[in-house]
Formats: structure tokens, C-alpha cells, sequence
């Protein structure tokens, strides 16, 4: 263990137990606590948060850390729990200034500024899945805090809510599904200030594909494993310093793989697309890679496997209902200012009757959403209602999309306004498989 | 804290609804055919059932469209969540609809005129009503959607009100004790003037012309009425007298706030019946659907399915949001106008779908797929057409009077 990493170490240690005490919280003061302890930790994580960082255990666990669940009451509930309104309007703040304001530039540029994925983090966005015992800040496990996120997020541009919720995704499913090594050996950096660029690559390039049947193959030799294969628009690929990759075993289906960046046979390429832009989305290349036995998580169970590919469509439709009320929201004043024949556009029903249908189906992704999710976290069965709320979010976020361009006329089509972008990353949100995790 | 969003059926109410399933598949599915093809006959079967009924106070006796009412009382305690009187009318006539939707709209003391007056009555119109059957006349041959264009008048003569007009499409209306009927106390001064007027079925002056030929919900007798010098105690007007302004019509609107839900419930019941029967079928075709691969690697009739499914659980849920909202006292016009719609299209999208999906086997006689797809249609019809829906949804979400978007 170097110096540094002993210095995190220490850091995080005092944070955890902070973290963990319900004081601040009755105090109101556990967002500037630890904006403080960022600020006094910042010396050690920026000398390891250099490319080609490496992952040492910090923390020694005798058995993996999971976040505990809350328990239902078993009533009809849509209302937020105070942890979690108080986290959607930091978001929303942040959504609405910062991140709605850098989106233009972002998607024109194919990248999103390292200051403001720097701010993000600071926001805890990808600590929700990490336990408190290694640094994370959430007491309780929600799924469902995680949709509420990212709708937030998404609402001030879906690029960029990928680039910054990525890393978040690969803490999440080490946080579910790693051993205690796993856990100990990755997941305290991402409880620091500058945590790792990370992505959970599942979706591959062809046609039709199924993530429960990956062309990335994994085979054994002696102990290790050695996987071949090729990922698609994984997010910020080009930085990334940390993958979880599926791929399939012979014999047991496919599973999950945890890869560090650096390593012999690994390559990234660009693959920019029609929207997501601002996420870098780059093709990740296996050839011949060599991980230890260590690498694979949940000893490959393919049950565990399933699970992560709904839980990553949560995180899609989450997106899609987030940018969806972006739309609706641009949309509302538009309309009711735009005047032709004498009065708002907005008087005529052929106008009016859009927006309802997608305030309508907008409201339809968004409580199917929910409902997976908090099956998710009741431990229920949410298989069927996560295949719903993916079906209805493809279809509608296109809907919603196109709607709103059209709406708009001459003036959707070009970029002065933001719905034209909204349209080619709306797209997404039916075809992605991984990146995102709830 | 405290709190977890939480979209499953309430833990409580689950009796209830398992109760209501019973109903469904024990009484109403097995004479389901009979009534779709004897119109206008009585289902003698739903007497027993509701004579059952009447010995509870609750349960699914509390299920029918217009049982429990929706009085927005006792919401003090503004933190609790509560899942109460909506939320278990909603869920039980989503089970009886799975079996149903014309037995239960003919379920005897179960009418949306027991809901209005349920909603509005004072103590004392409370007590005279109890336990009858009402039935509700708002339309009339000139005016559907436009239910401010009514031109039933009542006139007060000494302590009667005399009523003159014509009043179309009265859901049980052959078979209700009473007619909660709509007329204008004054045309000229708009919809300020409509009020509702408690009406027994066989009071002098109120006529029973014809009951409509059907495309579907045979079950439900559906009547028009005649109305001539018919006389009522004017403590038979439900609400207040006075001509205030926009209110008292707003008031008489805001029962759709609550019963719009239910009839989203209706559809909600009915698609899941169609969907229930279709996977059956599929399945005996050899076709299952699979939630966790992508729609796009299975049969067309899978993928198909997960479209339908997907609409039906929008339906659902949208439903329930705005059952719930009602029941913690938060406005809920925009969600419950948003239910409707959701589920009167897709209730509809979805029944022609499942005829689809099962050929020959849907569109025939032998299973009630067919007649499932002939009864959807009214859900997107009454209590507020499709179209109407999204007038309410647009005016809400762009902040528009009825004067600027019509």
C-alpha cells in the first residue's frame, strides 16, 4: 500500500464514520460536512487519480458490505422520502444552471468538461451504491433514488447525465454483486473527489442484440481468465480507467468481469453517434485480455447477470423520463408564445392535444419507471415491470422526441434551440443496454 | 424518511380486492354470454349478490362505481399517506371490470348517480337516499360533451321544482330507483345555473321512452327519458340553490375529478382480461413472452403483447396515481383527465389488438374476446370522451381557460 493510498485510506475511515451518524442529518449539515471533507482529502486523491490509477485494496472486509434495504409499509406511496427530495433538488439546481447550460457546447465538442463531471461527483452521484462501510453516503439501498437521479439529471441534458452517472453504474454493481476483496480493492475510490472514469459495457455491435447472449467470450486458462470481443458506445471509453465487461463463459452463460484500464489486449476507439454526445462514447476492444480469477463477479452467476441488465434498462428509462419533461417543459412556453393566424399555437386543439399526449405518456415512463424500481428494492420479482416500462419508454421517448421537434417547425430542426438534440438522444434510450445502473 | 414510493396494490386492501376477483370470475364471468346476447333483460343473478352485499358494510359491497362517493373529509393529518375510500373503490372495480364491465355497471345500488349524491348530499338528502339505486342523467340529444348546453329546465313553483326536457344515454336508468338529473335553473345565465335534481324513477312526469341497442356492455340497460311538468321537492336539489357564478358548476365538474378514475379503472379491468385470455391462447399456440430479452429477438405476437402490456400498466398506474391523490386530498383534475384518457385509448388498443392476436378464436363467438372489444369502446366514450380528456389535459399543462383553447 502506498503512502497515498494510506492517506485515502485514513480519509475515508474518518468520513465513513461520519457518514454514517444520523447527527448530521438531524443537523441538516451532512452536504457541507462533507464538501469539507472533499476539500481536506483533496491533496491525496488527486495524486492518484492519474491515468493508470491502481486499484488497491484500502479497506480490509471479512465479507462483502451491502447497503441495507428500507422497509415498505406496504401503503401506495409516490412521494419521495425527505433524503430523497432533498437530494432531486440539489440535482435539479445543479440540472438546470450548470449542466443545461454546458449541454450545446458539450454535444458540439463530444465531451463533457472534466469541471463539471468534477461537480457531479462532488454531488455524491456516483457514491449511491457504495456502502457506508467503504465511503458511501446513502444509508439505504433505493433503486428508486437512483431513477429519481437521473430523471433530474437528465432533465438538463441526457449526455451528459451519462458521462457523469457512468461511474456510478460500475460502483453500484461492485456494491451488489462484488466479494469483500472486490469491494475493498475498487470501490473506496469512488467515494473520494476524484473518482475513477468508470463503465459497465454490455451492449455489443450488431444487430438485434441480446445482452443475455454477449459475443464476448471469456474462457479459463489455469486460473485466469482470457476474454476476446468488442463493446459498444460505452461511455467515456477513451478516459475510462475501470470496465466491468460481460462477456459469455462456456457452459454457464454469461457474466460479469471487472477490467482495469492499462491492461495488455484492451483498446478503445470513438465511436460517436447520433445523440449522447457528450458521454464520448468509444467501442472497447478485448483482445486476448488477461484477468486473474479474482476478476469475474458473483462467480458468474447468470441469475446476478440478468438482474444488471434490468437494473442498467431502469437507468435508460430514467434518462428517457427525465429528458422527456425537458421537452415538455420547453415545449409548454413555446407554444403558448409562438402566434400564427392571430392567436398562440397553443389554441389550436392539433397543437394542444400533443403536448397532453405527451404530458400523458411522459406520466405513463414515469410510474412504470417507478414501479420496477421499487420492486427492485422490496426484493420483489421486477422483470415484467422493468420489460414494461423499457417497451413503453422506446416507444413513447421516440414519440416525445419527434413531437418535439415538430412542434417547434423550422425552429426544432436547427440547433439554436435544444429539442433537435433532445430527438437524437431520445433514440437512445430504447436500444442501450448497460452504461447505467439503478 | 419515513416514507417509500411504493406502486404495488396497499397491503390492506388486498382482501378486498381478491373479494372482488372472486365476484368477477364467480358471478359475472359465467353469465357474462348470457347478457351480452339477452339485452335489456335483468341479470336476476346480481340480486343475490347484492343482497350478500348489503349485509357488509365494506368490502366489495364498497366497489361499485358509485358506492363509497368521494367526500374529501377527514384528510387532517396532512403527513400521513393514506390509501383509503378511492383507492379501494378503484381497485374493486378494476376486478369486477376483469370480469364484467356491463354486470358491473348494472350492479344494483352501484350507480355514478349514488356518487353524486354521495359526493354532494347534505346530512339530511344523505339519509332520505340511503340505500337506493341511483342513476345519472346529464346528456341529452343536443348536448354531450358540452354538458353546459343541457336545455332540461326546473323551474320553481311553490316548494317544487318542475323539470321539461329530454335526457339520453342514462345508465341503469330502467333499473335505478332514482335519476340524478341535470337541468338548468335559469338558461340564459349559463353553466352556473345547472344543478343536479334527485328524481324517483316513477315520479308522474318522468317517462321512460326506449332503452338503446347497444354495440357492446349489453348487460347495463342504457334508457332515455322524457321529462314533462315532473314535479320534485325542491329539497331534491342536490348542493346549493343560489346561481353562484362558476362555482357550483366547478363543483358539479370536480365529481369527475373522483369518478373519471374509476372509469379508468373499468378499462384497466377490461384490458387485463383481454390480455389474460390472449396469453393463454398464445401460449397454447406455443408462443410465450419473455421480460427479459429484448422484444425485438421474439415472435412478432410476443412483441406485440409487451406493447399492449405496457399501455395496460401506463393505465394502471396513472389510474391509481390519481386515486390516490384524491385520497390525500390533492388536486387531481390534470391525473385523473390523464388516467382516463390512458386507459380509454388503450383499453381499446389493446381488446382489437388480442382479437387480433387470436384470429379466428378472438373474433368468434366462443371465447369473449369479441364481445371484450365491442364493450371497450364505450370506456373511451363516457364520462368524458378521449378527446374531451385531453382537452382538460392540455388546458392544465398550458395554463388555458376553456375561452382560448375549445
Amino acid at each position: 500500500m502506498s503512502l497515498v493510498d494510506r492517506g485515502l485510506q485514513l480519509a475515508l475511515r474518518s468520513s465513513t464514520r461520519l457518514a454514517s451518524s444520523d447527527v448530521l442529518d438531524r443537523l441538516g449539515m451532512r452536504q457541507s460536512v462533507e464538501r469539507g471533507l472533499f476539500r481536506a482529502t483533496k491533496g491525496t486523491t488527486r495524486a492518484a487519480a492519474v491515468a493508470g490509477r491502481t486499484f488497491a485494496a484500502a479497506t480490509k472486509l471479512t465479507s462483502p458490505a451491502r447497503q441495507p434495504r428500507a422497509q415498505d409499509k406496504g401503503l401506495f406511496d409516490l412521494t419521495p422520502n425527505d433524503e430523497q427530495a432533498m437530494l432531486i433538488e440539489a440535482i435539479a439546481d445543479f440540472a438546470a444552471t450548470a449542466v443545461r447550460k454546458a449541454a450545446t457546447e458539450a454535444d458540439a465538442q463530444s465531451e463533457t468538461p472534466d469541471e463539471l463531471l468534477a461537480q457531479a461527483a462532488e454531488l455524491g452521484l456516483g457514491m449511491l451504491g457504495i456502502p457506508e462501510e467503504l465511503g458511501g453516503v446513502m444509508a439505504e439501498r433505493s433503486a428508486v433514488t437512483t431513477v429519481l437521479v437521473a430523471e433530474a439529471l437528465a432533465h438538463g441534458d441526457m449526455g451528459i447525465a451519462l458521462a457523469a452517472l457512468a461511474p456510478g453504474a460500475v460502483a453500484t454493481t461492485i456494491g451488489l454483486w462484488g466479494d469483500a476483496d472486490q469491494q475493498a480493492q475498487y470501490l473506496p475510490p469512488f467515494a473520494g473527489e476524484t473518482p475513477p472514469a468508470a463503465a459497465l459495457a454490455l451492449l455489443e455491435p450488431r444487430p438485434i442484440f441480446d445482452p443475455l447472449r454477449p459475443g464476448t467470450k471469456a474462457r479459463r486458462d489455469g486460473s485466469d481468465w482470457v476474454l476476446s470481443g468488442a463493446k459498444s458506445l460505452v461511455p467515456r471509453a477513451a478516459a475510462g480507467e475501470l470496465f466491468v465487461v460481460s462477456a459469455d463463459v462456456p457452459g454457464t452463460g454469461p457474466a460479469l468481469f471487472v477490467i482495469e484500464s492499462g491492461i495488455e489486449g484492451l483498446y478503445t476507439a470513438p465511436e460517436p453517434a447520433m445523440g449522447l454526445r457528450a458521454a464520448s462514447t468509444g467501442r472497447l476492444i478485448l483482445e486476448d485480455v488477461r484477468v486473474p480469477a479474482g476478476a469475474i463477479l458473483a462467480d458468474g452467476d447468470p441469475l446476478v447477470f440478468a438482474e444488471c441488465v434490468q437494473r442498467s434498462r431502469l437507468g435508460w428509462c430514467a434518462l428517457a423520463v427525465g429528458t422527456g419533461q425537458a421537452v415538455l417543459d420547453y415545449l409548454i412556453p413555446y407554444v403558448n408564445e409562438r402566434s400564427a393566424f392571430g392567436e398562440p399555437i397553443s389554441n389550436r386543439q392539433a397543437v394542444a392535444f400533443a403536448v397532453a399526449d405527451i404530458g400523458i405518456e411522459l406520466e405513463g415512463m414515469r410510474l412504470t419507471t417507478w414501479r420496477a424500481a421499487s420492486r427492485a428494492d422490496q426484493g420483489k420479482s421486477f422483470d415484467r415491470e422493468t420489460a414494461l416500462a423499457r417497451t413503453l419508454c422506446t416507444h413513447k421517448a421516440m414519440k416525445i422526441g419527434a413531437d418535439g421537434v415538430q412542434l417547434l417547425g423550422g425552429h426544432g430542426y436547427v440547433k439554436e434551440h435544444p429539442v433537435e438534440r433532445w430527438y437524437r438522444d431520445m433514440r437512445a434510450a430504447g436500444l442501450m443496454e448497460g452504461a447505467l445502473l439503478v | 424518511m419515513g416514507t417509500l414510493i411504493n406502486l404495488e396494490t396497499p397491503r390492506k386492501l388486498v382482501p378486498l380486492a381478491k373479494q372482488a376477483s372472486h365476484v368477477a370470475s364467480e358471478v359475472f364471468r359465467p353469465i357474462s354470454r348470457k347478457y351480452d346476447r339477452a339485452e335489456h333483460e335483468y341479470p336476476k343473478e346480481l340480486d343475490m349478490f347484492a343482497a350478500m352485499m348489503d349485509g357488509k358494510d365494506a368490502g366489495v359491497g364498497n366497489a361499485g362505481a358509485g358506492a363509497a362517493g368521494v367526500r374529501r373529509k377527514d384528510a387532517t393529518d396532512e403527513d400521513r399517506n393514506r390509501n383509503g375510500s378511492n383507492m379501494a373503490t378503484v381497485l374493486g372495480v378494476i376486478e369486477l371490470c376483469y370480469g364484467d364491465v356491463g354486470l358491473m355497471l348494472t350492479l344494483p345500488r352501484q350507480g355514478l348517480g349514488n356518487s353524486a349524491i354521495a359526493s354532494v348530499a347534505d346530512d339530511r338528502q344523505l339519509a332520505r337516499f340511503v340505500d337506493k339505486w341511483a342513476a345519472m342523467a346529464i346528456t341529452e340529444p343536443e348536448a354531450g360533451s358540452d354538458s353546459a348546453a343541457i336545455r332540461t329546465t326546473a323551474v320553481l313553483d311553490g316548494d317544487e321544482y318542475v323539470l321539461n326536457g329530454e335526457k339520453i344515454y342514462v345508465t341503469s336508468g330502467s333499473r335505478a330507483d332514482l335519476i340524478v338529473v341535470w337541468a338548468s335553473l335559469d338558461p340564459s345565465k349559463g353553466r352556473a345555473a345547472i344543478k343536479s335534481f334527485v328524481v324517483p324513477r316513477d315520479n308522474p312526469g318522468m317517462i321512460l321512452e326506449r332503452l338503446e341497442h347497444k354495440l357492446g356492455i349489453r348487460a347495463s340497460d342504457t334508457a332515455n327519458f322524457r321529462l314533462e311538468n315532473c314535479r320534485v321537492p325542491r329539497e331534491n336539489l342536490l348542493g346549493s340553490p343560489e346561481i353562484d357564478t362558476e362555482k357550483s358548476f366547478a363543483g358539479a365538474m370536480q365529481t369527475f375529478d373522483n369518478t373519471r378514475p374509476l372509469v379508468a379503472g373499468m378499462a384497466v379491468g377490461l384490458a387485463r382480461a383481454c390480455l389474460e385470455e390472449t396469453r393463454t391462447r398464445l401460449e397454447e399456440a406455443g408462443v410465450t413472452v419473455d421480460y427479459t430479452r429484448p422484444a425485438n429477438v421474439q415472435h412478432a405476437a410476443a412483441a406485440r403483447m409487451l406493447v399492449l402490456e405496457a399501455d395496460y400498466e401506463a393505465a394502471l398506474l396513472l389510474t391509481l396515481q390519481a386515486a390516490w391523490m384524491a385520497d390525500n386530498s390533492k388536486p387531481n383534475s390534470l391525473q385523473a383527465s390523464m388516467a382516463k384518457a390512458k386507459a380509454g385509448r388503450s383499453c381499446v388498443d389493446i381488446a382489437l389488438g388480442c382479437v387480433e392476436l387470436c384470429g379466428s378464436v378472438g373474433y368468434g363467438e366462443d371465447s369473449l374476446l369479441e364481445k371484450w372489444a365491442r364493450d371497450a369502446k364505450i370506456l373511451d366514450i363516457f364520462e368524458g370522451t378521449q378527446q374531451i380528456q385531453l382537452l382538460v389535459v392540455a388546458r392544465q399543462l398550458l395554463g388555458k381557460s376553456s375561452a382560448d383553447l375549445r
